[in-house]
């Protein structure tokens, strides 16, 4: 196991913010964390990352103890915080090169491999300028190049591509679908974004209060949680009534929960047009992770507005 | 491997680093001295010389430039590059000593702008004690230094916190060593301060340096007090720095 938890706590004074988690993840998954912002999302990730003590419970990063091993654990994983983790008054390639020092590295192989990650990053015409005038998304590919510096087997992200424009954010999410697969690299990130969460990740814990909710593929949580919709217009009321009672559904809104809802509409219309009903429109709707959620916790994802 | 000593030097030069590719900023953050030097030194009265005051703006220039420094932790706090190097191996001891060493160079570096500058105007220069002067004022920057990091370290997430206890000691430090006006001829209250106040010992020191002065009963005290303020100021830091997340 590459993460291992057992009813991990964090309490801040009267404040629980991660409530007994206890989770493995095994090498090599690409595993998001998703929940509203004060879910204990990233409170988890700081304890991880050893940064935060635990107040109770334990955790072992690829094998080691997060308290009474924290200088190997922080060896081993790479972190991409909130923020931003270059120095502003620093240059690109000084901090990188010092990313490396910092990881034990003499200083000729840290400068042959800052540049290599400048090259990989296409951070080439910026590296040299002082990191307060670079861009949103250079600094955040900056980020990424030093978290990638030492090569980790385990890279922490925390938010990666909040305050990102769409396009830095597909940029992102490529390098990290990229690094997984030339690497093998463990991948653990926190998203509030649902189609983050639902595009990258093969594994999504849902995080709720400081507690999983829920765990598992984005397809097998919609289908397990919410299914697939199928919605049918009729022109009268009368109709519509008179077709959500033959199918059984018990909703007003002539609304159908379905699995695999697409390939029962043929046999819903057989079943309407033989009781001489016509539907207006048919149109059938997979789920979404904020489904999921407002499936498991009465809440939409989509009121959070996000952090800065 | 490392050690707590390679794990130093790379904060040390990562700190560094910004100051080497900008040398003017060390021009700019002694601003304040230099206008003391101009505007304020011509108001002496005719027995005080250059020689008395020119040691007190030295230190002055050091508590100026050294105590502020802990906002640039405090800004790599609020950005998430202090975060980022806490989660490499380095050791927490080494995110303070490094830094804290650091506020040497640019000291030295001002020290020595100030001597030159007031060389044309009569300062007699002994380089033995000015060694031994900046030596002492090395000790006493660290520790200030590593005092102000303290500082951004317990202002984290309240920035009026750093810069409100920075400007109250700022003037009553400097006024209690008398570094502007003797405080012997004081009453005693302020004799009593200005005695508790470990600059005066430092500042007392570089003027008997500064003048030639080596092997006095106030270089030992100084020593004393910049070794006292260093180890202080070290300990609390690096106990701070342990407990930052």
């Amino acid at each position: 196991m590459m993460i291992a938890t057992r009813e991990l706590t964090k309490r801040f004074k009267s404040v629980t913010a991660v409530d007994g988690i206890t989770l493995d993840v095994a090498e090599g998954e690409l595993v998001a964390l998703l929940g509203p912002n004060g879910a204990g999302k990233s409170t988890t990730l700081r304890m991880l990352t050893t940064l935060i003590p635990p107040t109770a419970g334990s955790a072992e990063v690829a094998g080691l103890d997060v308290v009474t091993r924290q200088r190997e654990v922080r060896r081993r994983i790479g972190y991409i915080g909130q923020g931003n983790g270059a120095g502003h008054s620093q240059r690109g390639r000084d901090e990188l090169i010092s990313q490396g020092r910092a990881y034990g590295l003499p200083v000729r192989q840290a400068r042959a491999r800052a540049t290599e990650l400048i090259d990989s990053l296409g951070l080439g015409e910026v590296a040299d300028r002082a990191v307060s005038t670079l861009s949103g998304g250079q600094r955040r590919r900056l980020d990424i190049a030093m978290g990638l510096f030492h090569a980790p087997e385990l890279l922490f992200l925390d938010e990666p591509s909040t305050g990102l424009d769409p396009q830095n954010r597909a940029n992102l999410q490529e390098h990290i679908v990229r690094l997984r697969r030339e690497h093998g690299t463990t991948i653990v990130l926190t998203t509030h974004y649902l189609e983050e969460a639902d595009s990258l990740a093969e594994r999504v814990i849902v995080i709720d209060h400081g507690r999983i909710i829920a765990d598992d593929s984005p397809e097998r949580l919609k289908a397990k949680h919410v299914g697939d919709r199928i919605v049918l217009t009729f022109h009268s009321e009368e109709d519509a009534g008179r077709a959500a009672h033959l199918l059984q559904a018990a909703r007003k809104d002539d609304q159908v929960t379905a699995d695999n809802g697409p390939a029962q509409v043929p046999e819903i219309l057989e079943e309407l047009r033989t009781a001489g009903l016509t539907p207006a429109a048919v149109e059938t709707r997979r789920p979404t992770l904020d489904d999921v959620f407002l499936t498991l916790t009465g809440r939409s994802l989509r009121d959070e507005t996000p952090e800065a | 491997m490392s050690s707590l000593v390679t794990d130093t030097r790379v904060v040390f030069s990562r700190e560094l680093r910004p100051v080497l590719r900008s040398p003017f900023s060390i021009v700019f953050s002694m601003v304040q001295p230099l206008f003391f030097l101009a505007l304020f030194a011509p108001l002496l009265p005719d027995g005080t010389s250059l020689q008395w005051f020119v040691p007190g703006i030295i230190v002055m220039s050091c508590l100026f430039g050294t105590s502020m420094t802990g906002s640039n932790l405090l800004y790599e706090i609020q950005t998430g590059s202090h975060e980022r190097m806490l989660v490499t191996p380095l050791r927490r001891p080494a995110l303070l000593i490094g830094r804290a060493l650091k506020e040497i160079v640019p000291m030295l570096a001002q020290a020595v702008l100030i001597v030159l500058v007031c060389v044309p105007f009569g300062f007699r220069l002994h380089p033995l004690g000015a060694v031994f002067g900046l030596l002492i004022l090395a000790g006493f920057c660290v520790g200030l230094g590593a005092l102000s990091y303290t500082l951004a370290l317990a202002s984290k997430n309240q920035e009026w916190l750093f810069w409100t206890v920075q400007q109250t000691l700022l003037f009553p430090l400097l006024l209690l060593a008398g570094v502007l006006l003797p405080i012997e001829d004081g009453p005693a209250w302020l004799r009593f301060l200005s005695k508790i106040n470990p600059m005066t010992y430092v500042v007392n020191a570089e003027r008997g340096l500064f003048d030639g002065d080596v092997w006095s009963r106030a270089s030992g005290y100084g020593l004393i007090a910049a070794a006292a303020v260093a180890l202080v100021g070290l300990m609390i830091g690096v106990r701070a720095m342990q407990r930052s997340d």
